[in-house]
């Protein structure tokens, strides 16, 4: 009880422990520093950006830092439309946080985090130490490449975090003679953005029936059959690409040959192609390891369902990718949501209000040909008895057929999404 | 608030039961602020044929989200998504957008249809989508600033008769040719 009282007073920036913990940190120049009420948030992608920017506009007396390692961030979410060559570059993914800081008055810091020292309340990193009341981690996914033996992410790309992958996987596209043969892994679920792969293939699909007359692509699928939107993925490419896509479920990769371009699954069956794409499995981000947040899966970190706070590391905040979060599938849009949700209850008790009841959005396009695209869509909540994140009845569900109209939207979709990110 | 010392304890742990069982309902906010991954921060949209819902009359957004929960308007996520909503969180929602601070978008528009559209406003829309747009009286939206692209797809489905329209209205628009239609979308897109 008296660890918890502490926090407590520091909480509420009353008391001498706020006042330590301010004397710490060694500046006390603007009215939050003063007030000692600090949040770091790590991760500058869908879900961290949100983060910060909702606990700033919901209490600008809350000094927030996201502590970030590039100086940008490229969007994974439409980066299959430049990998079907209906997108040029990656510049419209790509967001900057010069807008975000000056806009919120966030501290944003480039820097590599090196540690979290949880008993401290301290983040460690490449530019010196980072005092919090608050954590919160959005790192995203980690490959869990020991795997899949031999890999290597520069022959055979997984362009399964945006960037210089995604470029990569796409040069090799273009290199690739007609006639060629694509495979593509897709891990055990869960993984980041279900219905990825399966987009994925379509672009891929289309890329190869425009631009590579006579290839064809191979789907691994270490699931037992198509994770997210099957029906409607079906029907796309039986209408887009009859004959084009091999797509073999229960096939889970476990070893490359790097120089013969081969994939072996299980061990046993070899698989050859002339370009290759593993999405390799994932589990948390690599920092969450490292602080001690990830459950005894040995993958994500277990979070309390309304607040996002880890279950195991008090204070600290998992959101996005890395956090179980029960019914929410790992997508860009739960990540954003949980990072209001998370805001919001960080703000409440950093001000002793009751929280408010978790209430998440996910809407997740997938696009099957350059104007058609499909959606999936939930409402979430908490159900108190199982103490989980649980979607509203009627609210889930996926688009009745391939829509025009949604792609239409979809466009839209990421234009305020990395809009709302970034400024 | 005063709250009680144990409750705080409580809500400040780590235990995830604790938390949901201090749980207040979700607030205007909390429900709101989860449609800005599509509809913008605040409901300000950046996307071009995404409505903007800051400053939306109450009444609206209220009927809007009826008739996508019920299928009488057409809609893609939107009809799954009404269905994730009580009715008096739909009301807590519609409260929240109608005090946020409208924000007209920065479309292109061409100036000689917006002469054309101010015409067909005046003739035809001006008694009930009030001072150009800008204004509303019950269930009439607020159309003025939002996107053109936004507009003309909503206006496509109104002529095609996917999208219900009252009597009245239907009444009063019958002499309309797609081209009024499309000078009236810029007429509105282009109101500051």
């Amino acid at each position: 009880m008296t660890m918890e009282r502490r926090n407590f007073l520091k909480l509420l920036g009353a008391g001498a422990a706020a006042t330590a913990t301010v004397g710490m940190a060694g500046c006390a120049s603007s009215p939050a520093m003063a007030n000692g009420r600090k949040v770091v948030v790590i991760g500058g992608g869908y879900g961290g950006t949100i983060a910060a920017k909702y606990i700033r506009m919901m209490d600008a007396t809350i000094e927030v830092t996201l502590i970030e390692r590039n100086d940008h961030y490229v969007s994974c979410p439409f980066s299959n439309l430049y990998l079907g060559g209906i997108m040029p570059d990656l510049s419209s993914l790509t967001i900057k946080y010069d807008k975000l800081a000056a806009n919120h008055g966030i501290n944003v810091v480039q820097a590599e985090v090196t540690g979290i020292d949880a008993a401290g309340h301290t983040v460690k990193t490449s530019k010196g130490d980072f005092k919090y009341d608050r954590l919160v981690v959005s790192p995203g996914v980690e490959f869990r490449t020991d795997e899949i033996k031999g890999y290597d992410d520069q022959i055979m790309p997984h362009a399964w975090k945006a960037g210089p992958q995604t470029m990569l996987l796409r040069k090799q596209l273009e290199a690739m003679k007609p006639g060629g043969t694509v495979v593509l892994s897709i891990p055990l679920a869960p993984f980041r953005c279900p219905p990825g792969p399966y987009e994925r293939t379509s672009m891929i699909a289309m890329y190869l029936k425009q631009h590579k007359p006579g290839s064809k692509i191979i789907v691994l699928d270490a699931n037992p059959d198509i994770v997210s939107k099957k029906g409607l993925f079906l029907k796309g490419w039986k209408k887009h690409y009859d004959g084009l896509i091999d797509y073999r479920p229960a096939k889970k990769v476990t070893e490359v040959d790097n120089k013969n371009m081969s994939v072996l699954i299980e061990g046993l069956e070899e698989v050859k192609g002339d370009v290759i794409n593993i999405i390799p499995p994932q589990k948390a981000g690599h920092i969450a390891h490292v602080a001690g947040l990830v459950g005894p899966d040995k993958k994500w970190c277990p979070v309390n369902p309304m607040t996002f706070e880890s279950t195991l590391q008090k204070d600290i905040h998992v959101i996005g990718d890395s956090s179980i979060a029960g019914a929410m599938p790992k997508s860009g849009y739960s990540a954003n949501s949980e990072a209001k949700v998370c805001a919001a209850n960080i703000v409440a008790v950093m001000n002793g209000r009751e929280l408010t009841e978790m209430s998440g959005v996910n809407t997740c396009y997938s696009f099957l040909s350059a104007k058609e695209a499909v959606s999936v869509t939930g409402v979430y909540t908490v159900d108190k008895v199982k103490n989980a994140i649980v979607p509203v009845p009627g609210s889930v569900g996926v688009s009745p057929d391939l829509s025009e109209l949604e792609a239409v939207y979809a466009q839209s979709w990421v234009k305020n999404i990395l809009t709302e990110m970034s400024s | 608030m005063k709250i009680k010392w144990s409750g705080l304890v409580l809500a400040i742990s780590a235990f995830a039961v604790s938390a949901v069982a201090h749980a207040a309902q979700p607030s205007a906010a909390m429900l709101s602020n989860a449609c800005a991954g599509c509809h913008g921060t605040h409901g300000a949209s950046a996307g071009p044929s995404m409505p903007s819902l800051a400053g939306q009359s109450k009444a609206f957004f209220i009927d809007a989200m009826k008739k996508f929960k019920s299928g009488e308007r057409p809609g893609t996520v939107m009809s799954r998504l009404a269905k994730g909503y009580s009715d008096e969180q739909v009301v807590a929602m519609a409260e929240f957008f109608a005090k946020q601070k409208p924000q007209a978008q920065t479309d292109m528009v061409d100036p000689a249809l917006v002469a054309k559209g101010k015409t067909v406003y005046d003739n035809t829309c001006k008694r009930c989508h009030l001072e150009n747009g800008k204004e509303f009286e019950e269930d009439t939206p607020m159309v003025a600033g939002q996107w053109l692209k936004y507009l003309q797809i909503q206006m496509g489905e109104l002529q095609s008769g996917a999208r219900k329209m009252s009597e009245k209205k239907a009444e009063k628009v019958k002499s309309l040719s797609s081209a009024d239609w499309e000078a009236v979308a810029h007429f509105y897109a282009s109101q500051k």
